[in-house]
């Protein structure tokens, strides 16, 4: 047989398409739905908060931080308690990330404050010495990308579901007004926080990248 | 095996992407470099303002060895090997040499924009999996065009049974193009919010534990089918062409082909030991990943009883060298990957340093050697010019060699390390230490890791200028080399 189909290229790539696909079809396909339900009563996540796991994302946190607390005692003492499939139901991506090279991230908004978090992302070392984590000044300086995020929410709603309620509308006119909702969220933040560009920034109704990076942490719970 | 003097092969396409594995691969290892220098001393992260910190520059350096060095290295040898191994040249279709070379540059000016798009922080951020829809679009358009361009070489074959290689290579394909496909099946929100925000943002198909499953499952095997399979494909052409010694076993090469093809897939979940994932799945990626050695350890035992009774060759030959010591560290990695599937095992080393060192003793050792060495075996030949220096490529090869070694010998220690710290716990049951003493401790293995990679690019380098002196100054030759490739 080997050799016929050594002969035979046609069929040689199907044979191959047909051992490597037996393994998703048999792992993933079978617990699919069951995985994917959320936690009773848990609620998706605002647009400021979608807005700063995008800023997560475009700095790219994970390559040294995970938000997947393991069901060891030592993880639990350390981070809390263990983490439950339910509560990534809506995370997409997932962002459990592979490397530890800084603590895991996932139920910071438990001990870390606003206040901790802003001098924290301005200079590591300086809050926690012989720290590695790079300084994230220039998140005080860009802004945060507000309409993605609501295009993100209004997205996810329409296409998977996601239970945002009946707002969230498509369009400009939507998001427009929407937006004011997101600001004053990003104020009650930046009412904690001392740097004047933050402030600046807030004075004209925009919202710089860490202010919603932090609310996105402190929802981490 | 013998070659065919009768036919004149166009290597035009091979000598293209033979420089572009050699730009991405300076590239990409200069980027780890000095993300490996970042993580020892925190001050290098300002380099570039905004673009330069250790988390932009992380995934240029894993998707431009990956997309970039690696991928042009497959490319090159299936360019250069298909047709010898098909016994038909390049240039007997028009069509097949128009299609190589719409993939060639369209495959560089994506890499090119793919990698900037990247610096800006615009990921999806699955790991090998950052480029966002539109790269993704490119990507498949040039992997499509490489399979037309393969089915379409074999279509017009003149040898009717195809050679191991040529499996390997048909395995690469198929598999990549279906763990790519459905691994980033993503929803642009510009479209669907009516216009709004960033055209190029979209969201995972998949969600929480799913999109995890999916991912693990895409990354582990795109390690198979991009760092193994094809590289395996390498191995089996080269080292019986440079050796002039035949495959030890044909039956060997049949099980551990369609072992590899059966069992590989099912192994992904042990990146996810510990996690939310259910438990059999668990289970099961770790059992796979035992049974898994099998297949491995059977094409590097092949390859190493194909030298039998021709061990002189390894003294006198240093490209016999690259490929002995590429197949021991495959041996190596396919070893200790299983050993850290196992759940105990796993509970310590997952998350830790020991994971890059297990990716760097089989990229560095196994991959990197490999690619390296099947262009040291093609350039003469492609080049129709003696290798320009043995005497650089011995010293090379022990640099390279002491490199890797410190590099996976240092993270090995930092791994079990930081492992055993983070759980130790005093007299009373409360943990010992705080995080950033497990940070603080690493300190010189991170220091010897970088030093390891600027030996292991200095090494590159003097690969990358051996080649090039050998297009420009090489020897010229009269007739192409049947087994030994010729020195200077
Ligand atoms: C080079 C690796 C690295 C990167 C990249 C990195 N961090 Fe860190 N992070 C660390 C290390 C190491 C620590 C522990 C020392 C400290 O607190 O500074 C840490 C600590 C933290 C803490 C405090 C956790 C605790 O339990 O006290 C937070 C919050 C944090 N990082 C957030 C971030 C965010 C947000 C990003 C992305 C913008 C980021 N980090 C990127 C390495 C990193
Ligand atoms: C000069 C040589 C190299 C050096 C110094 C180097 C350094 C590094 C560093 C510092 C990291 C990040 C580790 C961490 O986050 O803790 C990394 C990750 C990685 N590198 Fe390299 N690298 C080199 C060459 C290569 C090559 C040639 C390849 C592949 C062909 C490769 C593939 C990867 C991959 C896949 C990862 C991600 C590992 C993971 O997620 O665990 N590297 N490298």
């Amino acid at each position: 047989m080997f050799h016929w189909l050594e002969k035979n290229p046609f069929y040689f790539a199907a044979a191959i398409s047909i051992v490597i696909s037996f393994a998703g079809l048999i792992e993933i396909v079978p617990n699919f739905a069951q995985s994917g339900k959320p936690l009773v009563g848990m609620k998706p996540r605002t647009v400021l908060e979608l807005a700063g796991k995008n800023v997560y994302m475009k700095d790219n946190c994970m390559a040294c931080h995970s938000q997947m607390i393991r069901p060891f005692k030592s993880e639990t003492d350390r981070y809390g308690d263990y983490s439950l499939s339910g509560e990534y139901a809506f995370d997409r991506p997932f962002l459990w990330g592979s490397k530890r090279t800084g603590p895991d991230l996932h139920r910071i908004g438990n001990y870390r404050t606003t206040d901790w978090h802003e001098a924290h992302m301005l200079n590591p070392p300086k809050i926690v010495p012989g720290s590695i984590m790079p300084a994230y000044d220039h998140q005080f300086e860009n802004e945060a990308d507000l309409e993605t995020a609501y295009a993100e929410a209004v997205t996810v709603k329409n296409v998977f579901h996601t239970p945002y309620g009946p707002a969230f509308h498509r369009g400009q006119e939507a998001w427009d007004a929407h937006k004011s909702k997101v600001l004053e969220d990003a104020k009650k933040i930046a009412a904690d926080m001392k740097d004047e560009r933050v402030k600046a920034m807030i004075a004209e109704g925009k919202v710089p990248e860490v202010v919603a990076l932090i609310a996105y942490m402190n929802s981490l719970k | 095996m013998q070659s065919n003097a009768a036919l004149e092969y166009d290597y035009s396409l091979a000598k293209k992407f033979t420089f572009l594995t050699i730009l991405f691969g300076f590239l990409g290892m200069l980027v780890g470099t000095l993300i490996a220098a970042q993580m020892a001393f925190p001050e290098l992260n300002y380099l570039l303002g905004e673009y330069g910190t250790f988390s932009r520059l992380r995934p240029i350096h894993t998707n431009t060895v990956v997309f970039g060095f690696t991928v042009s290295g497959i490319f090159a040898t299936w360019f250069y090997l298909g047709q010898r191994v098909l016994k038909v040249s390049m240039a007997e279709s028009k069509f097949l040499m128009v299609l190589g070379n719409i993939q060639f540059w369209l495959y560089f000016i994506g890499a090119l924009l793919a990698t900037i798009s990247l610096l800006f922080g615009v990921s999806s951020s699955k790991e090998y999996a950052q480029y966002e829809w539109p790269f993704d679009i490119v990507v498949v358009i040039i992997w499509v065009l490489w399979g037309v361009n393969m089915m379409g070489l074999i279509g017009i074959r003149r040898e009717k049974a195809l050679y191991i290689s040529v499996w390997y290579y048909l395995a690469c394909f198929l598999g990549i193009a279906m763990l790519y496909l459905f691994n980033n099946m993503a929803i642009p929100t510009y479209f669907v919010s009516g216009g709004l925000g960033s055209p190029l943002h979209s969201v995972s198909m998949y969600a929480g534990t799913n999109d995890a499953l999916v991912q693990w499952w895409y990354g582990h095997n795109a390690v198979a089918f991009g760092f193994t399979v094809p590289i395996v494909g390498m191995i089996y052409y080269f080292l019986p062409k440079e050796s002039g010694q035949a495959i030890y076993s044909y039956k060997l090469s049949l099980l551990s082909f369609w072992g590899l093809m059966f069992v590989y897939l099912w192994a992904g979940s042990h990146h996810l030991l510990w996690s939310t994932v259910p438990d059999w799945m668990q289970t099961m990626g770790s059992a796979f990943s035992v049974v898994l050695i099998l297949p491995s350890w059977g094409s590097a035992i092949n390859m190493l009883l194909t030298m039998k009774g021709e061990w002189n060759q390894l003294t006198d030959n240093p490209l016999i060298k690259f490929m002995v010591l590429a197949s021991t560290f495959y041996m190596l990695s396919t070893i200790e990957g299983p050993i850290q599937a196992i759940r105990s095992v796993n509970a310590i080393a997952h998350f830790t340093d020991w994971i890059p060192g297990h990716v760097h003793d089989g990229v560095l050792g196994w991959v990197v050697f490999m690619i390296m060495a099947s262009i040291f075996h093609m350039a003469p030949r492609m080049f129709k010019r003696e290798i320009y220096s043995k005497k650089l490529m011995e010293s090379q090869f022990w640099l390279q060699t002491t490199a890797v070694v410190l590099y996976f010998t240092s993270m090995w220690i930092a791994g079990i390390t930081q492992g055993m710290m983070w759980r130790a716990v005093d007299e009373y049951g409360n943990l010992m230490y705080s995080f950033i003493d497990t940070v603080t401790v690493l300190h010189p293995y991170y220091a010897i890791r970088a030093l390891s990679g600027v030996m292991y690019l200095i090494g590159f380098i003097m690969f990358a200028y051996n080649i090039y002196k050998t297009m420009t100054s090489g020897k010229e030759l009269t007739e192409e080399p049947q087994f030994r490739t010729p020195m200077a």
